[in-house]
């Protein structure tokens, strides 16, 4: 028995705005999604509206590109993330393995010797990041809580160092020349236009949301609900854990490698040092901050990790001393997540995670 | 097998790895009290080891006086003068360490387990106060006093919502934890006078070789190094076994509910066991200055993971795992480096661990802290 | 309850707020950023761009860079006061991810009619093809990964040499000056060390007796220093940057390895590498592609920043001069600018700058050679 298990566990402050949403009629509850979904699209001109533009705006720096190239690839890592950690409650400090896996197969196959188009090389980075979360989590998944954090940090650590040291893989120096997705109708993904890529990746994050909430409502979801709560509960009940965890880990690294394979394309060169330990904490980081287990929530701390430092520009070199003493704040007043996962589509108990 | 580099160079590897080791140990050790005795992965624990570098660094340079070179040669010193220097800069690390690591439980950690008291809120409300003056003005100064002045409403306004917390989740600890290493690794690089850059360390201890073991050189420091750990792992050892406050913790480490039922102030052992952990680092501060002379804003976060994976290797909350666990994984580094390459240094070290975890899956020797004995 | 949540929420409310209105209040000072001392300019008829890692792990590797474009400026900005130029910095913790958005920012601002930079090679590959677009001509002074200029940027130019020169030079230096019996090499294992590390190696062909990579956020490398005792070769070749090297050097001597060390220009940094090793750097070659800018250069640094010039400071502070020259000479928009860089052939402190079709720099065949003696590093022969 543990001092953390022993402490009497909280609930969350429900956020009464959801539940309204949840009560309003269907006809009305769609229509106000689909004005969200529309005003989301139109984000890289946000910076143009008054009083909003000057909230989100990023001075020195595009707020188009951070758009694309930070905060999209922050939201589709922490909707991915967030189904090994928040669904199935198995800590990974080595996701950025995931996503490396996916860029360096769309890097490696649409450039050079290959040259694939991107569009096949899409789905192929997907296979390889979710062969890579199998072959991870085979062996490890047995082990649990923080031995399990250890050795998937170890994995990261592992697939960075391997590209590093690999030729074919562009060694040290990385690999350029990276094809970008083909055009449709007027939109031309052209390297002075970022725009494409916000409605394309924001289409991908509605695609994966819309799976992934499917999935959490599933059987499947039901399973990891029991495996995080209490595994060997679960086990006694007749889940195979191990199953159900491998699936988290081959999901999570599936939506992992996707945001790689856009990232390649987008930024048009990778190298290692892309893929660094630290990133895969910002990653845990994002999912923590927005709310564990919170889909909404997830996507806001991807949102907000990947922008507050780009917001702050103005700070200079103070900013990471901010943006570390932020995730202190908002972690001490609201340890669940700005916007924390609903207790109820846990679907087993009131009581928040403890494991 | 005569002719394979491995095989000359081995003894040399040892002592080097065993020394390394050493160091990885004691820093391990911080991470397995602190798991032990609130089963969560103390993040900013390579941050507490940082500052006690740090910590030397001042002792060093503005207590002691000494310059990085004297005449373009190392400022060597000898006899009893040397002794006290290296004394009181074990001292400065380990209260520098220590304090780094009290503060960090009191604002970071403690009000999350929904104890928070006016101390963290102070912190906190300082912190706070800090960055809103960026706003303002760059000028320190300027930004210290307007932080000054917010502190006290805030703190207060702090303080009444502590008084309302509860136990948050672990991932919780975990985020407020890396937080916390990210502003005291950033404050560092940013506000101390040579910012990112490698600061060096005088050089008071002369590396003379001592003697020759199996073909290899033991320089004077590796032994002070393994005196030094040895000795402060046997004292920790001590204390949390024979002492009140060490029963104390083992209590805790065991059973934290049914210790505060039984009258322990499960707080305050808390607070101990980041102290002793944070000491600890400090004594690894010494060492690693002592050994590589020298420090950086950053320098703690590979060899926090590494003492972390340590721990683990050994035992997570097992104190003479972490021994075990920090020579293991800095002999395997040096034996792996020789064998492959230095640049698969890492892969090796992890790829031990997943091994061992595979056969052993709480580490060598197990978790223990808490569990009948230490 | 209630209660508590709503104080709990307004602590967050006020901590937040705090920090939006922060950083909403810092808006212009975040877009020009002026390097520290910069004399304020009135009414800049025009301004360039400073691509650079500012913060980040690489920070200390991108003061210089500021240091050396600021002096260039101020100086300029004296003579010129009617027609001063504003410099306005661009940050990218030299993270290629970063440098699209910043490439990008940089375009938005029609003000900036050229760039110094990009700092870095992997920035250098994200951003380009953005500059390349744009028609925005840019002037690295320190970004001397040899590849860059595989895809064929027309905006961009390299003021010294690359990687592919360097490090056959240097092996040629050891070869024919040093003529060791045997060589040793490590490398960092970064795309500069490595890169750098290879070129020496292939060129020092069968002399090689020991090679190994040292991981550089290590702090201990006693694996490699352990090999390197054991090969005990008369020359050892280190291919990455000073932090490195001198940790290197101190390990090594430590260790009772005696060989006479070899660097690149990643190590030519009188603090960071002749200061920080102390006696084990004495004796120790540098070799590098950048020439110490005049005497005047060094103090008018000294004065500005109270130390000696730091790696490319006197590169960049060439680059910027390039482009303050062609704005002074009346270049009113990016076209001009480029087709101006293209044309240009000065002298600069550091070479005659002037740059072949492909944008690397003509005088860019001849390495430089320094030695650490006395502890500071001073010039000792010209390799061609």
């Amino acid at each position: 028995m543990s001092l953390t298990e022993s402490f009497r566990r909280r609930t969350a402050p429900q956020l009464h705005v959801g539940n309204k949403f949840r009560s309003l009629p269907k006809s009305a509850r769609w229509s106000i999604g689909a004005i969200i979904i529309a005003a989301c699209y139109f984000t890289p001109y946000w910076p143009d509206v008054p009083v909003l533009g000057w909230i989100v705006d990023t001075p020195g720096t595009s707020f188009e590109n951070v758009l694309t190239d930070q905060i999209m690839m922050f939201i589709l890592v922490a909707l991915g993330l967030n189904v090994v950690v928040g669904f199935a409650g198995l800590l990974d400090l080595g996701y950025v393995g995931f996503y490396a896996v996916g860029a360096y197969t769309t890097a490696v196959m649409t450039s050079g010797q290959f040259s694939w188009p991107w569009i096949a090389a899409m789905p192929l980075s997907i296979l390889m990041a979710m062969i890579a979360g199998v072959v991870l989590g085979t062996p490890t998944l047995r082990l649990r809580g923080d031995y399990l954090a250890i050795v998937t940090l170890g994995f990261g650590e592992i697939i960075r160092i391997t590209a590093n040291n690999s030729d074919w893989l562009g060694g040290p120096r990385g690999i350029n020349k990276i094809a970008r997705p083909p055009s449709f109708g007027p939109f031309e993904f052209s390297v002075l236009n970022a725009k494409p890529y916000w409605y394309l990746g924001f289409t991908v994050i509605l695609i994966v949301i819309f799976v992934l909430t499917r999935l959490e409502n599933s059987r499947v979801g039901r399973a990891w609900a029991a495996v995080r709560e209490d595994e060997d509960a679960a086990e006694l009940m007749g889940v195979n854990t191990f199953k159900f965890k491998l699936w988290a880990f081959a999901i999570g690294a599936a939506i992992g490698g996707l945001a790689g394979a856009l990232y390649a394309s987008k930024v048009g060169f990778v190298n290692p040092d892309n893929f660094q330990l630290q990133l895969s904490i910002l990653f845990l980081a994002a999912v923590v901050l927005g709310g564990t287990g919170s889909m909404y929530g997830v996507i806001m701390g991807g949102i907000l990790v990947a922008w507050i430092p780009e917001r702050f520009r103005g700070f200079d070199t103070r900013r990471y001393f901010v943006f570390g003493v932020v995730l202190v704040l908002v972690m001490v007043f609201r340890p669940q997540g700005i916007i924390p996962r609903r207790t109820a589509a846990a679907g087993i108990s009131g009581k928040e995670e403890s494991e | 097998m005569r002719d394979w580099l491995i095989y000359r160079t081995f003894w040399d590897l040892t002592v080097s790895g065993v020394a390394l080791g050493l160091i990885y140990a004691l820093v391990a050790l911080g991470y397995t009290m602190v798991y032990g005795v609130l089963r969560l992965i103390n993040f900013a624990h390579s941050e507490i080891f940082m500052v006690g570098t740090f910590g030397v660094l001042i002792s060093l340079t503005q207590v002691f006086g000494i310059n990085l070179f004297e005449d373009g040669e190392y400022p060597y010193r000898s006899g009893i003068v040397l002794v006290l220097i290296l004394l009181g800069s074990t001292v400065a690390a380990m209260v520098v360490s220590g304090a780094g690591a009290v503060v960090l439980e009191r604002t970071a950690y403690r009000p999350l387990r929904g104890a928070g008291d006016t101390f963290g809120a102070v912190v906190l409300a300082f912190l706070t106060g800090l960055i809103a003056s960026f706003l303002f003005t760059d000028s320190m100064m300027t930004n210290l006093m307007i932080a000054a002045v917010i502190t006290g409403p805030l703190a207060v306004v702090y303080v009444r919502i502590f008084r309302k917390g509860r136990q948050a989740p672990r991932l919780a600890f975990l985020i407020s934890a890396i937080g916390a290493s990210m502003a005291m690794a950033e404050a560092v690089a940013t506000w101390g006078p040579d910012e990112r850059v490698v600061y060096k360390t005088p050089r008071v201890l002369e590396k003379k070789v001592l003697f020759n073991f199996f073909g290899a050189d033991v320089r004077i420091d590796y032994v002070i190094v393994a005196f030094g750990a040895i000795l402060m792992m046997t004292a920790l050892l001590l204390f949390v076994n024979r002492t009140r406050l060490g029963r104390g913790i083992r209590a805790v480490a065991q059973d934290a509910e049914t210790a505060r039922i039984l009258g322990v102030n499960v707080n305050s052992v808390i607070l101990v066991t980041f102290l002793l952990g944070g000491a600890m680092a400090g004594g690894a501060a010494m060492m690693f200055t002592l050994v590589y002379d020298q420090t950086r804003f950053n320098i703690g976060f590979l060899l926090g993971v590494k003492s972390f994976t340590a721990a683990v290797l050994g035992g997570i909350g097992n104190i003479k795992g972490a021994l075990l666990g920090g020579i293991v994984l800095g002999l395997a580094e040096n034996y792996g480096s020789s064998i492959f390459g230095g640049q698969w240094k890492d892969v090796i070290a992890f790829i031990v661990l997943l091994v061992v975890l595979m056969f052993r899956p709480t580490g060598i020797l197990g978790e223990s802290l808490g569990k009948a004995r230490v | 309850m209630k209660k508590s949540n709503l104080l709990r929420a307004g602590a967050v409310l006020v901590s937040l707020s705090f920090v939006v209105t922060a950083c909403g209040g810092s808006d212009d000072a975040a877009s020009d950023t002026t390097a520290p001392a910069a004399t304020t300019c009135e009414s800049p008829v025009a301004s360039i761009a400073l691509q650079f890692p500012e913060t980040g792990d690489a920070a200390n590797l991108g003061a210089p860079m500021l240091k050396g474009a600021t002096l260039a400026i101020n100086e300029f900005n004296a003579a010129n006061p009617d027609a001063c130029v504003t410099l306005k910095t661009f940050d990218t913790q030299g993270d290629p991810a970063k440098a699209p958005g910043v490439a990008q920012s940089v375009i938005d601002d029609a003000t900036i009619l050229g760039l110094i930079g990009p700092g870095f090679s992997g920035e250098s590959l994200a951003a380009l093809p953005l500059y390349d677009e744009a028609g925005l001509a840019t002037i690295t002074g320190s970004a001397t990964n040899a590849t860059i200029q595989d895809q064929g940027f027309k905006v961009f130019h390299r003021i010294l040499a690359n990687d592919a020169v360097q490090g056959p030079a240097v092996a040629k230096y050891i070869a024919e000056t040093l003529k060791p019996a045997s060589v040793g090499i490590i490398d960092d294992a970064s795309d500069y060390g490595k890169g750098l590390a290879d070129a020496v190696k292939a060129a020092a062909g069968k002399s090689v007796v020991a090679t190994d990579s040292i991981d550089p956020k290590a702090a201990d490398f006693s694996a490699a220093v352990s090999k390197m005792k054991d090969a005990n070769p008369e020359v050892i070749f280190f291919g990455g940057y000073y932090g490195e090297a001198a940790k290197l050097s101190t390990q090594l001597r430590d260790a009772g390895v005696e060989s006479t060390l070899v660097f690149g220009d990643g190590v030519k940094d009188q603090a960071g590498y002749a200061d920080a090793a102390g006696p084990a750097a004495e004796g120790a070659l540098i070799a590098c592609p950048c020439k110490d800018g005049s005497a005047d250069f060094a103090a008018a640094w000294q004065a500005a920043n109270n130390e000696v010039p730091g790696t490319y400071g006197a590169e960049y502070y060439d680059a910027a001069n390039v482009l303050l020259n062609i704005i002074k000479a009346g270049a009113k928009d990016r076209a001009a600018v480029l087709a101006a860089v293209k044309a240009y052939d000065a002298p600069g402190i550091t070479k005659q700058i002037k740059f072949t079709a492909n944008g690397e720099a003509t005088e860019a065949s001849t390495i430089y050679m320094y030695k650490v003696t006395d502890g500071k590093i001073t010039y000792v022969a010209d390799i061609k």
